[in-house]
């Protein structure tokens, strides 16, 4: 019996842009437009679990180097690769046998947003989509097509911004009620965040 | 008298977030007809601690603490599992006794996490003795993970590449005295709950999940094995080395409070069985004689810093004993051969210029543990089911993300399933059974 | 305090109403244990059986604030969660006291972010700060004591 990855690979054709991973690795790498089909058609091969939906946002994914500039051939440079878009969701499913309790399969389908974009909600499939969407909305800005609606889970309603995006400082503080302590300023940068030789912080 | 007609609306009633039933901050918008609740609806985020921001803005290792906080009552767990996840994305495979170590670790974890679920749920019906049966098992618990770890609840007890520490001296024999009281407050709970009339009443046939809901809802550990499902990542996926462990893994039927209850009792104990295995099986650590070349920590410290390095090359620092366990002999067992990940100890750092070189690319600005780039998830077995930690690595020596799949908000994300239908009474026996971890909920 | 034992009345013990008012009211604290996060397995474990809050007179919380002397802020408090710290505080009557449990509600701990308020004191007064993440049961025995102290000294006025 071929998995489910073959299937779908094998189903979705062209809409399938890569693949990586082996076994419980899998990783699928879709069309952002075929997403919502794979989805369904996984579920109906047999992935009734919905384990996790997330994204990750690319918008600082630049190759770093490791150390400081004086020792340059001692860095490890790492190739990365140039990422298409921002944003990328990633859907992680899982094939579950209910009787044994064994898992016969896990998938994760991923796929690379326009802007912030996202394809349509999967809530129809399985109801814990719906948490999940939310929090990706609150968190990264994802608008899912269907869900003109969608009210945030983790932040408060007043509180304006996505604050896992990249370019989101994560000392920003919106307080609802009290002292504004946030003359915090944002990120201090890598530079600036440096000892410097007296041993002071800036 | 005319008979009036009367209308019928439901009451929108606000539970939370300050409540003392609602185990930390959740809030439960509850649409009530009289006593039954019609439609029910939780609001989280009132902990969120921004976990996923803050691991973007710090090392790999100093997001340890950071997964302390996430399910506090279990946190060796998560722990283990970030540790588990990076490794798996920098190839690290650590030693065989530190397999066991972060078993035991996890174990004891596991045990406190559903002593303190079962005690707080038993207190909010009203058995306040078992709360404090179960507490002072916890306690001696909590004693045995503070001289493991140092501290009792928030241990930052693992490193990437291995864990910070070895068994302290007489740890065994602290186990087994704790184990020997766990066992017997658990007995005495279960004398006074399992068959208490009251307690049946309360419990049984209320907050039902079924195992379809279950599965639709992503819902993973005790609340799936008591509606049926033997689903364990120990057994399903083994990670550690529970392939080498003999347990059972409970299972419920019905799927309701009082299998949930029962499925936890049952993992107790069998959490308890696991540790003594561990603790039987596990390769030998090393010898703890009293050594001619022992030395005493400052004074190595000193002789480092003036050049005798001599003296130190394979000595045994004697320090602090809050870092009993961390010394050269204990290497080998606690942590991988991953230079590149794991700190060199003391002896070596003071004692050899490749020791110290070590110790400065993992330590210095701008250096550190440096997973090469790619993405894997890793998931373990939590108390409350599958965590799992998707970590993002580019190359750099912070998280580029950390996503952690946290059990607890898809057993919150079914909870209105569970309280549709009931009373409000049952909302409180229910919401005690999920074990709701607001930490984790949260992050 | 202070106590004169009456030559007329053998067995009657005479002392002034302050004293007697701080006396009584830091033997009887009932707490509101606004437990949020990790601190709560700390305030747990304090209140049970092993360090035992009960001997101080403490053992009771009371989980309304109508009913409560001492607001307990367990935990952190996000900025989600301010609004209703707040607003528990002031549905509490006088007199009464704060005690920031745990190093989040005392400054903001380690979560130096967009999410957590830095510090409960800028949302709400408060008399005693027991930092530690998560501070022990001794550490807590001790805060308390000290708001016993701090109480004692307040007497009949209150603040």
């Amino acid at each position: 019996m071929s998995s489910v990855r073959e299937t779908l690979r094998a189903e979705l054709g062209a809409a399938v842009l890569s693949a990586r991973g082996e076994g419980l690795d899998s990783v699928l790498v879709l069309d952002a437009g075929a997403v919502p089909g794979a989805l369904a058609r996984a579920q109906a091969l047999g992935c009734n679990v919905l384990v996790d939906i997330t994204c990750v946002d690319h918008l600082r994914w630049v190759p770093a180097g490791r150390g400081t500039p004086s020792h340059p051939d001692r860095m490890p440079r790492w190739e990365l690769p140039k990422p298409p878009s921002r944003f990328k969701l990633v859907y992680r499913l899982m094939a579950l046998d209910a009787g044994q309790g064994a898992v016969r399969e896990r998938l994760a389908l991923e796929c690379w947003l326009e802007g912030d974009a996202g394809p349509a909600s999967a809530r129809s499939l399985w109801p814990n989509a719906d948490w999940l969407e939310r929090e990706v909305w609150d968190m990264f800005g994802v608008r899912f097509s269907d869900r003109p609606d969608i009210k945030r889970i983790l932040m408060y309603e007043e509180f304006v911004g996505h604050p896992l995006r990249k370019d989101y400082p994560i000392g920003k503080r919106q307080p609802l009620l009290g002292v504004d302590d946030g003359a915090a300023p944002a990120a201090l940068s890598d530079e600036e965040l440096r000892p410097s030789p007296g041993g002071k912080r800036p | 008298m005319n008979a009036t007609a009367t209308q019928r609306r439901t009451y929108l009633l606000n539970m939370g977030p300050s409540h003392p039933a609602m185990h930390g901050v959740i809030r439960l918008l509850l649409e009530l007809d009289g006593e039954r609740v019609v439609k029910a609806d939780a609001e989280i985020g009132y902990l969120h601690r921004a976990f996923e921001k803050q691991a973007e803005d710090d090392c790999w290792n100093n997001v340890i603490p950071y997964t302390d906080r996430l399910n506090y009552v279990s946190p060796l767990i998560n722990n283990v599992g970030y540790c588990l996840a990076v490794e798996k994305l920098c190839g690290i495979e650590t030693p065989e006794r530190c397999q066991y170590l972060r078993v035991i670790a996890s174990e004891i974890s596991r045990v406190t996490d559903h002593l303190t679920c079962v005690g707080a749920s038993a207190m909010e019906l009203g058995a306040f003795t078992v709360f404090l049966y179960l507490m002072q098992a916890r306690e001696v618990l909590y004693f045995c993970v503070d001289k493991l770890t140092g501290a009792r609840i928030t241990t930052s007890y693992t490193r990437i590449g291995g864990v910070k520490a070895d068994l302290p001296e007489g740890f065994e024999t602290m186990v087994h005295d704790a184990f020997r009281k766990v066992r017997e407050a658990v007995r005495e709970s279960d004398a006074l709950l399992t068959r208490n009339r009251i307690f049946m009443d309360r419990m049984r046939g209320i907050g039902v999940l079924p195992r379809a809901t279950a599965l639709a809802y992503g819902v993973t550990g005790p609340l799936l094995r008591a509606a049926g499902v033997p689903y364990d990542l120990r057994r399903a996926q083994p990670y550690l080395v529970y392939d080498k462990l003999d347990f059972e893994v409970p299972v419920g039927s019905q799927g309701d409070n009082f299998d949930r209850y029962l499925v936890r009792l049952a993992e107790i104990e069998q959490g308890m069985r696991i540790v003594e295995q561990c603790l039987r099986d596990m390769p030998a650590g090393p010898v703890r004689s009293s050594d001619p070349r022992l030395l005493d920590a400052a004074e190595m410290a000193d002789a480092g810093k003036r050049g005798e390095t001599g003296r130190l090359s394979g000595s045994d620092a004697d320090g602090d004993p809050t870092l009993e366990g961390t010394g050269e002999r204990f290497k080998a067992g606690i942590s991988a051969p991953a230079p590149d990940a794991v700190l060199p100890t003391k002896e070596r750092a003071y004692g050899s210029i490749e020791g110290l070189m070590n110790h400065f690319e993992l330590v210095m600005w701008g250096r550190g543990v440096t997973p090469p780039p790619g993405e894997t998830y890793f998931a373990v077995e939590a108390g409350n089911g599958e965590l799992g930690f998707h970590v993002v690595s580019d190359g750099s020596r912070r998280p580029y993300r950390v996503r952690v799949r946290p059990p607890c908000f898809f057993n919150m994300a079914a909870l209105h399933t569970m309280l549709e239908g009931g009373t409000v009474a049952d909302i409180i026996a229910t919401f005690g059974s999920i074990n709701m971890i607001a930490g984790e909920l949260d992050r | 305090m202070d106590v004169v034992d009456s030559e007329l009345l053998p067995g009657v013990i005479t002392t002034r109403i302050d004293d007697a008012v701080g006396w009584a009211r830091k033997y009887s604290i009932f707490t509101y244990p606004f437990v949020t996060a990790c601190c709560g397995m700390e305030f747990m474990s304090t209140a049970c059986s092993h360090y035992d809050l009960d001997r101080f007179g403490a053992a009771f919380p009371r989980f309304s604030p109508r009913q409560a002397d001492v607001l307990m802020v367990v935990g952190t408090i996000s900025h989600k969660m301010a609004p209703v710290l707040r607003r528990i505080y002031e549905q509490m009557a006088s007199p009464k006291w704060v005690v920031a449990f745990g190093v989040c509600t005392c400054t903001g701990g380690f979560y130096d972010n967009y999410a957590t308020v830095q510090g409960i004191d800028k949302i709400v007064p408060v008399d005693v700060y027991i930092p530690g993440c998560p501070p022990r049961p001794e550490a807590v025995l001790k805060g308390l004591m000290l708001l016993q102290e701090k109480i004692r000294k307040q007497g009949w006025k209150g603040q």
